[in-house]
């Protein structure tokens, strides 16, 4: 630890004014007045700005655009989000006004004479709730809250293949709405220059260049060479830096407008109240099987929460995202699934890590585990029954899966959590009073995002090497990876690569960021495209040196080599900043950038995947949870770097042990306040709710990338929460507790136990 | 945030209705409070400085009257925004009882918060509203003995 970061909050300026959001109180009611002649006249301030002055000025909005459309062809409800809105407040925290001024302390000050005067409407605030007949309508012109009603199919094929099943196993699943919790606080800063007008934001983001092509867009007409979007250090990404807000338009807009640098540090409660949450789904689900217990099909209905507004991918997550791979690593013949995105007076739900596929696979284990129950079957036998054995597999919603071995998984993860002597275990903590269980979870997820990415590989004139990327390093290590790629490939020193990431003036146009477990199968593999293209070059130079035709130079090991003699790497990139060494009609430099579209597009994704173990002791007086062991064995295609990648793994599960044993975010259903609001209420996951996590890779290199890699970032969310309620559902098997909803806390457990006995289960 | 309770008053029904309906006696008994305003038979206005946990504001709000069925007892309801702390609003059935030369309040109270002071202090809310509720009823109590209303052995007469 040097402290040599630079987050966007470490940024001072010269003449910088500090700016303070008012947010609504109310989480849905008509706006009949915004007196803001106070704050102006308070000391210091130097502009209040409503959404009305946005829209005299022709502001743009965030406009839905997601190309969903349902069975029938009626199209995704579409809204249109002002960064302050003028009409309706749609939730809680949702910022109203701004106030700029010269000390951030004067800006809240002032913040606070704004009399905000808002007509209270009543609130929409579960998926349950508005879905009911009556609800109020969180837009006026959508009274059914339906963003979307999407449908694969109609149910017939399903109800066909059930009406022959042998067993129908259903159950009904609450998946918690979790925060994302970067450690870094929302912070902005932008900055104009007097002459040119171009607009300089700094902001923590995951790479790309969205921010710039929102404010663009928004504030200069979408002329994205006026703004320049910087984000050195970012503390923490998990998708939800990945957004573009309306705080960082509300910002730039104030700026472009007093022509000053204004700077904003959110709060955490203000980054816990405005920044797009997780999850959030009730499903029912059923699989229908045969006499075999083979999966003839499988029905999957889902209400999502998706908040006010209809954002970039809130409303397209349970389908793009969890829809990739719906029936987990099974063979699913038959598929009928509904996903209603309802609108909510609440913060939008959006991409949190995994986006999508923690919860569909946790649908499917743990209706896999329930099943094994009821068809009376090791849950484990019910799992090989059903893998997916022959690749490629193209599942129902029509993603082709290209590898995997889900079998070997789960054997190499059973043998690492020691199955065999668990009976002996579980005898030992029965001794001390304590329940013990053992729960499995195989997952499979899809993971590349954008299928195109752009890298540029420049040598410098002073030997170094730099590569400018789009994509964006907060955690992943990146810059050890890449460089890696590139060490190995063009044979030159590991310590003479740069990576320059978090700028647009730098990153190549059209480059895309970092999400879905994308950076080394997309970013990696793009690098090593423009490799190549710099060999072929430096063939070029290398038979101009060696005086041989450049075909008949061959390049290994970092040399160019030729009938007679041989040049490194390094020799060649001198010669080729050296116009007198360089043939004729042949570029100075070695520049490459290279723009890698994967070949299958957006349905041939790389597909992680592993079975994880939880071992639980569970507390039956307490009803507290102990983790014990966590084994987890995972198929993330080639590893580059294990180090790197145990680090994802072990991250990803603490993530998905956090939504399973601790956090839960909660609305007042009664009124739409956010009532884990701070750390004292909203429960993250501690070093002592884990245990020591072991992790074994059974690495089937991925077909559709040369570098074999599948992704590693996501798949520990998808593993861990059903390998934990399984866990604790096998451990208080004994006590007749048939059904629990995360988070499996003390209390909700105890409350199981008790409900158990008091229905007569065997306690 | 729900709550019920209930108060014994040394003094008689009729005076402790007067003084559940007086200015005065209000602003002397609300905990923090630094303005009342009698507006009508039926309306209040107030101005209360009010910490919930962390969240300390001033609050300004509107009580209205209703059910009234004097003087056995009322329907208050009331909100009150506090700026950027935010807001609370709620209604109380309130009864008064003779017994003997006391008279017994009870009360039934839903209240709901917003802003700051849910996000934050929604956990605080329950124990603060009893809190406030018990500072009340001895300022109501205190008030009524300095001016010699109460029947009780206070520090009237």
């Amino acid at each position: 630890m040097i402290g040599g970061g630079r987050y966007s909050d470490d940024f001072n300026f010269e003449g910088q004014v500090h700016l303070a959001f008012l947010r609504s109180p109310y989480a849905h009611g008509r706006i009949t007045g915004i007196d803001i002649d106070a704050a102006k006249a308070a000391p210091g301030v130097l502009g209040v700005f409503t959404g009305q002055d946005m829209e005299a000025d022709n502001v743009g909005r965030f406009e839905t655009d997601i190309p969903l459309t349902e069975l029938d062809g009626t199209e995704i409800f579409k809204t249109r989000r002002p960064a302050l809105p003028t009409d309706k407040v749609r939730l809680a925290g949702e910022p109203v006004a701004v106030v700029v001024a010269e000390t951030a302390h004067q800006a809240r000050d002032a913040m606070e004479l704004i009399d905000l005067q808002v007509e209270e409407l009543p609130a929409v605030v579960t998926s349950l709730q508005a879905v009911a007949e009556g609800a109020a309508a969180v837009h006026d012109e959508k009274p059914d809250n339906c963003a979307l009603h999407w449908e694969n199919d109609t149910p017939d094929a399903y109800d066909a293949a059930a009406a022959k099943a042998h067993k129908i196993v259903k159950i009904e699943l609450i998946n918690n709405r979790v925060m994302p919790v970067p450690m870094e606080p929302k912070c902005c800063i932008a900055q104009v220059d007097d002459e040119t007008g171009r607009m300089t934001v700094y902001a923590p983001f995951q790479g790309g260049r969205r921010v710039q092509g929102a404010v663009a867009d928004f504030l200069f007409g979408g002329d994205g060479d006026m703004v320049r979007h910087i984000s050195d250090n970012t503390g923490g990404g998990f998708g939800t830096r990945s957004k573009v807000y309306p705080e960082i338009i509300a910002i730039c807009y104030a700026a472009k407008k007093l022509g000053r640098t204004v700077k904003w540090l959110g709060d955490r409660s203000e980054t816990m109240v405005s920044d797009y949450h997780g999850r959030d789904q009730v499903n029912r689900a059923e699989l229908a099987f045969d006499e075999n217990a083979k999966i003839l099909g499988y029905r999957l209905e889902t209400l999502t929460n998706i908040g006010a507004w209809v954002t970039e991918n809130g409303a397209r997550l349970a389908i793009d995202g969890g829809g990739r791979i719906l029936g987990g690593c099974y063979d699913i013949p038959v598929l009928y699934y509904s996903c209603r995105n309802m609108m909510t007076n609440t913060v939008s739900t959006d991409t949190y890590r995994g986006a999508g596929r923690p919860e569909a696979n946790y649908i499917v284990e743990r209706l896999m585990e329930k099943a094994a129950r009821e068809l009376g079957i090791d849950s484990k036998e019910l799992r090989r029954r059903n893998f997916i054995t022959t690749f490629p597999y193209t599942t129902q919603m029509g993603m082709k899966v290209d590898c995997g071995d889900f079998a070997a998984c789960m054997d190499i993860a059973l043998k690492e959590a020691d199955w065999n002597n668990f009976e002996a275990r579980k005898k030992e903590s029965a001794a001390r009073g304590k329940l013990r269980g053992f729960g499995l979870a195989s997952f499979v997820e899809g993971a590349g995002g954008r299928p195109e990415e752009l890298m540029r590989v420049r040598f410098e004139e002073d030997g170094s090497v730099n590569i400018y990327c789009g994509t964006f390093s907060h955690g992943q290590g990146h810059a050890t990876v890449y460089s890696q790629i590139l060490s190995d490939k063009l044979g030159i020193p590991f310590d003479s690569i740069n990576l320059i990431q978090g700028d647009t003036d730098t990153a190549p146009a059209g480059a895309s960021g970092t999400y879905g477990s994308r950076s080394s199968q997309m970013g990696g593999v793009a690098i090593l495209r423009a490799s190549d293209i710099i060999i072929e070059k430096g063939k070029k130079i290398a038979g101009h040196l060696l005086q041989a035709e450049a075909d008949e130079v061959a390049f290994e090991d970092g040399n160019f080599k030729a009938r007679e003699g041989s040049v490194t790497m390094q020799e060649v990139a001198r010669a080729a900043h050296d116009p007198a060494r360089l043939p004729d009609g042949l570029e100075p430099g070695l520049d490459e950038t290279y723009h890698y579209k994967r070949p299958g597009g957006r349905t041939d994704q790389s597909f992680p995947n592993g079975c994880h173990i939880c071992e639980v002791e569970v507390d039956p007086e307490t009803g507290s949870v102990e983790l014990l062991a966590y084994s987890a064995a995972d198929d993330c295609g080639t590893v580059l770097n294990p180090l790197i990648v145990h680090g994802q793994v072990h991250g990803g599960v603490a993530q998905g042990i956090g939504q399973a044993l601790t956090e839960n975010l909660v609305y007042d259903e009664e009124t739409g306040q956010l009532l884990t609001g701070s750390f004292m209420d909203y429960a993250m996951p501690r070093a002592k709710d884990l245990s020591d996590i072991k992790a074994e890779f059974n690495p089937i290199p991925s077909t559709n990338n040369e570098l074999g890699v599948k992704g590693a970032g996501e798949a520990g969310c998808c593993g861990a929460p059903p390998a934990f309620v399984n866990a604790v559902l096998n451990a208080l098997e004994p006590l007749g507790v048939k059904h629990l909803d995360m988070p499996l806390t003390p209390n909700n457990i105890w409350h199981a136990i008790h409900g158990a006995k008091n229905e007569g289960g065997p306690a | 945030m729900d709550m019920t309770g209930e108060q014994r008053i040394a003094a008689p029904k009729q005076v402790v209705w007067d003084a559940l309906n007086s200015e005065e006696a209000l602003r002397a008994s609300i905990p923090g409070c630094e303005e009342v305003e009698k507006k009508s038979d039926t309306e209040f206005t107030a101005r209360v400085r009010l910490s919930v946990g962390p969240v300390k504001a001033r609050f300004a709000g509107e009580v209205t009257l209703s059910d009234i069925d004097a003087p056995n007892g009322y329907t208050l309801s009331g909100q009150g925004t506090g700026g950027v702390a935010g807001f609370g609003k709620g209604e109380a059935q309130v009864k008064l009882t003779e017994d003997g030369e006391e008279t017994v309040i009870s009360y039934t109270a839903h209240a709901t918060v917003g802003g700051k002071l849910a996000q934050i202090g929604q956990r605080l809310i329950d124990s603060t509203a009893k809190k406030l509720a018990g500072q009340f009823f001895a300022n109501f109590s205190d008030y009524l003995d300095e001016r010699g209303a109460s029947t009780g052995g206070g520090s009237g007469a």
